[in-house]
């Protein structure tokens, strides 16, 4: 542990009935970093977002945030500390618009009596417009988000995460079901949104991931199987072997 | 949306209010009294069903115990109006008192001699229980069909408890209000009952204009979102706790001032109010009208009561038959309520259907783009 880091996950393990979902993670991420999850599946890609955002307690193990602690806190103070989470589906409201969806990230304080009874601040105003015009969903400011196509679901959802203004942002599986062209604009942006924020992006697609020129971290079983850059990874014999499996012992 | 669409929900809505504030101001000349009396009754039931949409439509919480809230704002305006009026009575204390040997009045009586503690008592005790009720339960995560089943049981305490302390509040027979005085005015008088409906419609208005504060900008866009996707909220950090508790504790509040002015109207409060069916019956008027549409809420309250009462005055016995009906056709044919389905595409697509009205060749948001492009 250092002073640099945003993040650090200390021998996490969770335990479903005696099912090890994490195993003795341990994973620290530095500020402003850009970080690359993969794994097989059931790997513990998504319990180990579960666990950082307050979803899933850790039977055992510690996770700090920038300095606190952050097991056994609910999810809406984790996400007020400054944690920020895209889902793997898109989960936005499609019963709102678009802005309204954006306006519910960027609103603060996050109080019933300010939400009621004050309207929306100028500068959230102009960050909502500077978000749709990043995620181009300028043209539909006011159709409802049911409406709009998977690909433009999953940049509101970005656009949403990006409007929370969290220091750790968490993308689970961006670009899952978008067009090449789409997936490369993601990569960009989510390559642009590093370095401000610290962002973690878990994803199967490998181009994808090579495209983010990140450091990897390789989970597998429940825990960090291999951590490096794409090529050293690559290279990597355990790696290998998970990906491609291996014969029965 | 597009614009043309927008006007014409504006219109529907317009139209809607014109209507209904001519016919009430029509009421008091053109109905006799009897059912100048039982449409005020019903625009007082549309108060609480604005409660019930509020929480319902909205917010996706379905209660089945409204009543124990429409029941309480009843109870205070009956006690206050029982214990003004019990100066001919032995001990000063309501009749009713002296059946069961009660010679010293309960002490939660004593604050309902003050017309200004009664005054919010009707919607802030309510209101107050509710938030109680909703905050110990919301807190521990009960959600859909469990928080049904709890508020429903909630009910049944109530009205067992309501129902069983004659010595307290006449239990079982409810408290009369007819007889008593209102500024030197019998209640149950003509001239009185005639206030009671012009206050009614004031008052349905204004909670009319309340609840369409209450969701009308983040705040209810906050609600929707925790119907539709309560975890998804969660993460963006807000409370859903806060928000579940202060719109049940609002619909709680609203049941209140829905229950007094029912009571003044129909002469007693009891703990009938607090029965299964009657809650439930909240909910259907909410689910004909039209779930999230507030003048759906008030329509349904109205027009179901008023049916009600005029179809059993013809056929007796068969009002349930038709309830039922009524509730079933709306659950499969017109899900988002008869409100609902004229502002969506619903007559749209009946004149379809009879060829009346030419189909839509593409896909609806194509169309709907062009003209929004053809505006510009």
């Amino acid at each position: 542990m250092n002073n640099k880091d945003l993040l650090n996950l200390i021998d996490i393990t969770v335990s479903f009935e005696g099912f090890l979902a994490l195993n003795k993670l341990n994973l620290n991420l530095k500020k402003g970093e850009l970080r690359a999850v993969i794994g097989p599946n059931g790997a513990g890609k998504t319990t180990f977002l579960d666990v950082i955002t307050g979803k899933v307690k850790p039977t055992k193990g510690e996770v700090i945030f920038k300095g606190k602690s952050l097991v056994g806190r609910k999810e809406h103070k984790i996400a007020r500390l400054g944690v920020g989470r895209k889902f793997q589906s898109p989960r936005i409201f499609e019963n709102l618009t678009v802005k309204e969806n954006l306006e519910i990230s960027v609103s603060t304080p996050k109080s019933p009596l300010n939400l009621i009874n004050k309207n929306i601040k100028d500068e959230q105003l102009n960050e909502i417009e500077r978000l749709m015009k990043i995620v181009n969903l300028a043209q539909k400011v006011d159709s409802k988000a049911g409406s709009l196509s998977h690909g433009q679901k999953q940049w509101l959802e970005i656009a949403m995460l990006v409007g929370q203004k969290p220091d750790l942002m968490l993308v689970d599986e961006p670009v899952a079901g978008l067009t090449d062209e789409e997936t490369d604009l993601t990569a960009d942006l989510l390559k642009s949104l590093s370095g401000e924020n610290t962002v973690v992006v878990i994803d199967h697609d490998m181009e994808f991931i090579r495209r983010l020129d990140s450091n990897v971290s390789v989970l597998n079983q429940g825990t960090v199987l291999c951590e490096g850059t794409m090529e050293t990874i690559q290279k990597d014999q355990k790696v290998i072997d998970v990906y491609l499996g291996r014969p029965e012992d | 949306m597009s614009l043309s669409k927008f006007k014409f929900d504006k219109r529907i809505a317009l139209s809607f209010w014109i209507i209904l504030i001519a016919l009430i101001i029509a009421a008091p000349t053109l109905l006799p009294v009897f059912r100048l009396n039982l449409l005020g009754r019903y625009l007082s039931l549309s108060i609480v069903a604005l409660g019930v949409d509020l929480i319902w439509g909205y917010t996706g919480l379905l209660s089945l115990g409204q009543g124990i809230f429409f029941a309480l704002g009843g109870y205070c305006a009956a006690m206050y109006l029982q214990i003004t009026s019990s100066s001919e009575f032995p001990n000063n204390i309501p009749e009713f008192f002296a059946l069961y040997g009660v010679e010293k009045l309960p002490f939660f009586w004593e604050p309902f001699k003050s017309p200004i503690f009664t005054f919010f008592a009707i919607w802030i005790i309510p209101a107050l229980i509710a938030g109680l009720i909703g905050f110990l339960v919301f807190r521990n995560r009960i959600k859909g069909v469990y928080f049904s089943i709890l508020t429903q049981a909630s009910l049944l305490v109530f009205f067992n408890f309501f129902n069983g302390q004659q010595k307290l509040i006449n239990g079982t027979n409810g408290l009369k209000t007819d007889v008593t005085q209102l500024f030197g005015q019998m209640v149950g008088s003509e001239s009185m009952q005639r206030i009671f409906f012009w206050i009614t419609a004031i008052l349905v208005i204004a909670a009319w204009f309340f609840a369409k504060w209450v969701v009308r900008g983040r705040f209810g866009n906050i609600l929707i979102g925790i119907r539709d996707d309560e975890p998804r909220v969660r993460f963006t950090g807000y409370n859903p706790v806060i928000f579940k508790t202060i719109v049940f504790s609002i619909a709680g509040g609203l049941a209140g001032i829905s229950g007094a002015l029912y009571t003044v109207q129909s002469g007693i409060v009891s703990p009938q109010f607090m029965t299964v069916p009657f809650s439930i019956e909240m909910v259907i008027w909410v689910a004909v009208g039209g779930r999230g549409t507030l003048l759906g809420a008030i329509l349904g309250a109205v027009f179901i009561n008023y049916a009600k009462s005029l179809v059993s005055e013809a056929l007796p016995a068969s009002w349930m038959f038709i309830q039922g009906g009524l509730f079933i056709l709306v659950v499969t044919a017109l899900p988002e309520g008869v409100l609902g389905w004229i502002q969506g595409d619903g007559p749209r697509n009946l004149l379809q259907r009879f060829g009346l009205k030419r189909k839509i060749e593409t896909y609806p948001s194509l169309e709907v783009n062009n003209k929004e492009g053809n505006n510009e």
